[in-house]
């Protein structure tokens, strides 16, 4: 094997290969990605808190959380349980997590302030079935505040660059995550998805990231922010390692009443370049007015491309896209005002100290004043939105109405996979933006979530795969199928990718640091060849 | 129909309700935000959902989640409180929430 560093380079799927095969071990892996990190990471901030050293007991044998006893399970036998019936592997693998995901003794800070100091004392479930499949947690991801956000500007810490060029976000509001795996500083990460945090991020950074259906992956220890359309979502460096983690995420768990009962299965079994006769429908609102000239013309020569491998690729309608941000804004503050109510100064996190005096503080004013100085200014904007929106008199006219046009979103969804097998479209209607380019009109931010947030209103899966570069900068093409319909886009993403010779294109980063030879880098970002267009 | 019209005083109303305070300065900052974003969000009442029923769940939730009452481990009370700005005597200490004296 070349030298070290080059390790950091590799997919997981090619990691399990040389771990496999005895040519590199779990440790060796563990220094390639630290030092990547280490030389890279002072200039991309993607992540929060990283681990300095690799766990020392064995993983995967069945004592995952050691030092006492897992709150609200059983926890042994569960553990044992799901160790035997995970069907994948990812022994030595190192990954990260977003970090509003807890794992147990890492902080865990949501990117917020009001989070200062907080320890979760348990493992969320993905953390917990990673471990038992033999990956290694290497460190916590930045993020826009509680996940509101579609920059990576909104974290209360610092600002995470985009690979590609530092001046842009890399997205969000998985924005660490994505930018972490884009420039080979970790193999995979998580994200959550709530209105296209997971897809976005990996569309500006030109990585693969998949917001499965709702409730296919567990949700215990993802801090809520809006419960109905959460979901936790690998990014990867390409589509079979998406395969690989979401074999290994998925899954029932009895300590998330929202867990769908879906049995464990190899998402990696469902890869097959093969698609020919499948029918796939390009939602004509997503490719009207609002969107880039070269994000239109890199994802046309996808659905050229695709034509090209025997898909027959029809325009349809979504008539109520136009209305989806204005139905997301509505129901996703309000859940998030009640969610975050939790963040009081009593049982963890920050609490304000008294202002000046100190004598006949009381119980409200102690809840007012943390509430105001831990949180930042977008996630008090939803709270208010949130707050309004539920309130006596507003009710019927925001909250129900909205959750009425959701209905007639998800119909629009329904009525389109009556016709064709899966959706395709562009992830976004822009490439990466320059950060401070939009914090000053909310509204525009929330405008980019347009192709992405629907998914998340009817609960579907969707995926988004580097198609090309505009201006030097990736662009992201979003496959959307219906409810379970994880091995049909997988198998669609794998196809694409495999066809067009688009996998984990490289942002130019070798520069940075020190001068390290790209010598390890794949198909560069390539050109789509316009397949059969 | 144009409901969005938010006044200082509603900002006040709803910032008592979320337990969050605004200095003067910021009150008129987000009593404008919250009118953009409300305006906006208004095209949705020119819809008609008339028949419609609500969605409030991805998922239908029709059957309710059940498990067997039987007791697990939990956090101890020390994990409980390791987090918490105050604790005394194995609880939340918060400021007084009764009269004194």
């Amino acid at each position: 094997m070349a030298p070290s560093t080059d390790l950091a380079k590799l997919s997981v799927a090619g990691l399990r290969e040389l771990i496999r095969s005895g040519a590199a071990g779990p440790d060796e892996i563990w220094a390639a990605c630290s030092s990547r990190i280490e030389r890279l990471d002072p200039l991309l901030r993607a992540f929060l808190c990283v681990v300095d050293a690799p766990p020392a007991a064995p993983e995967g044998t069945g004592s995952g959380r050691q030092g006492g006893p897992s709150p609200g399970t059983g926890a042994p036998d569960i553990l044992e349980e799901t160790r035997r019936s995970l069907p994948v592997r990812l022994d030595g693998i190192p990954y990260a997590l977003k970090d509003n995901i807890c794992a147990r003794g890492l902080p865990c800070t949501c990117g917020s302030r009001i989070l200062e100091g907080f320890v979760p004392p348990y493992d969320a479930t993905v953390a917990a079935r990673l471990r038992l499949a033999g990956a290694r947690l290497m460190g916590k991801t930045n993020m826009d505040e509680f996940a509101m956000g579609s920059s990576c500007e909104h974290s209360a810490f610092f600002p995470t660059a985009n690979p590609w060029r530092m001046d842009l976000v890399p997205g969000g509001s998985s924005g660490g995550s994505a930018a972490a795996v884009a420039a080979d500083l970790i193999p995979f990460a998580l994200g959550s998805d709530t209105g296209g945090s997971v897809r976005q991020p990996a569309a500006f950074c030109g990585v693969v990231g998949l917001k499965p259906t709702y409730g296919l992956v567990s949700r215990y220890g993802l801090v809520a922010f809006a419960s109905s359309l959460d979901q936790i979502g690998p990014i990867t460096k390409d589509v079979t390692d998406c395969a690989l983690v979401l074999s290994a995420i998925a899954g029932h768990d009895p300590l998330d009443s929202t867990s769908a009962r879906a049995a464990p299965r190899d998402y990696a079994a469902c890869l097959d370049s093969e698609i020919k006769g499948l029918r796939l429908g390009v939602p004509r609102e997503y490719m009207g007015e609002g969107i880039q000239p070269g994000v239109r013309e890199a994802v046309e020569r996808a659905l050229g491309l695709l034509e090209g491998l025997g898909a027959e690729v029809v325009e349809c309608s979504l008539p109520h896209t136009g209305y989806a941000v204005a139905t997301y804004y509505v129901i996703a503050p309000a859940e998030a005002s009640s969610n975050l109510a939790r963040y009081d100064g009593v049982r963890y996190g920050y609490r304000a100290p008294e202002d000046a005096a100190g004598a006949g503080d009381d119980l409200l004013a102690m809840y007012e004043r943390t509430r105001t100085r831990g949180f930042g200014e977008e996630v008090r904007r939803r709270i208010m939105i949130g707050t309004y929106v539920l309130s006596a008199g507003y009710y019927d006219a925001y909250y129900l109405q909205a959750q009425k046009v959701r209905t007639l979103v998800w119909r629009d969804f329904d009525e389109a996979f009556g016709s064709v097998d899966a959706l395709v479209g562009p992830t976004a209607p822009t490439v990466a933006f320059p950060i401070g380019s939009k914090t000053a009109d909310p509204l525009e931010m929330y405008l980019n979530d347009v192709f992405t947030l629907p998914v998340n209103l009817a609960g579907i899966p969707a995926i988004s795969v580097p198609c090309g570069l505009s201006d030097g900068l990736p662009v992201g093409l979003q496959f959307t199928g219906p409810l379970m319909g994880e091995p049909l886009l997988l198998r669609l993403a794998y196809a694409y990718e495999t066809a067009s010779g688009i996998r984990h294109p490289r942002p130019p980063l070798d520069g940075a640091g020190q001068a390290c030879a790209g010598a390890g880098a794949a198909a560069g970002p390539g050109e789509a060849q316009g397949g059969g267009s | 129909m144009c409901l969005a019209i938010i006044t200082r005083s509603q900002v006040e109303h709803v910032a008592r309700l979320a337990r969050l305070r605004f200095s003067p300065e910021a009150a008129g900052k987000i009593a404008g935000e919250l009118d953009r974003i409300l305006s906006y969000v208004n095209q949705l009442s020119g819809l008609d959902t008339s028949g419609v029923a609500p969605t409030s769940h991805a998922l239908d939730p029709r059957d309710n989640v059940l498990r067997s009452d039987e007791t697990h481990p939990g956090l101890t009370n020390e994990q409980a409180l390791a987090g918490a700005p105050a604790a005394a005597a194995g609880m939340f200490r918060v400021p007084r929430v009764v009269g004194g004296e």
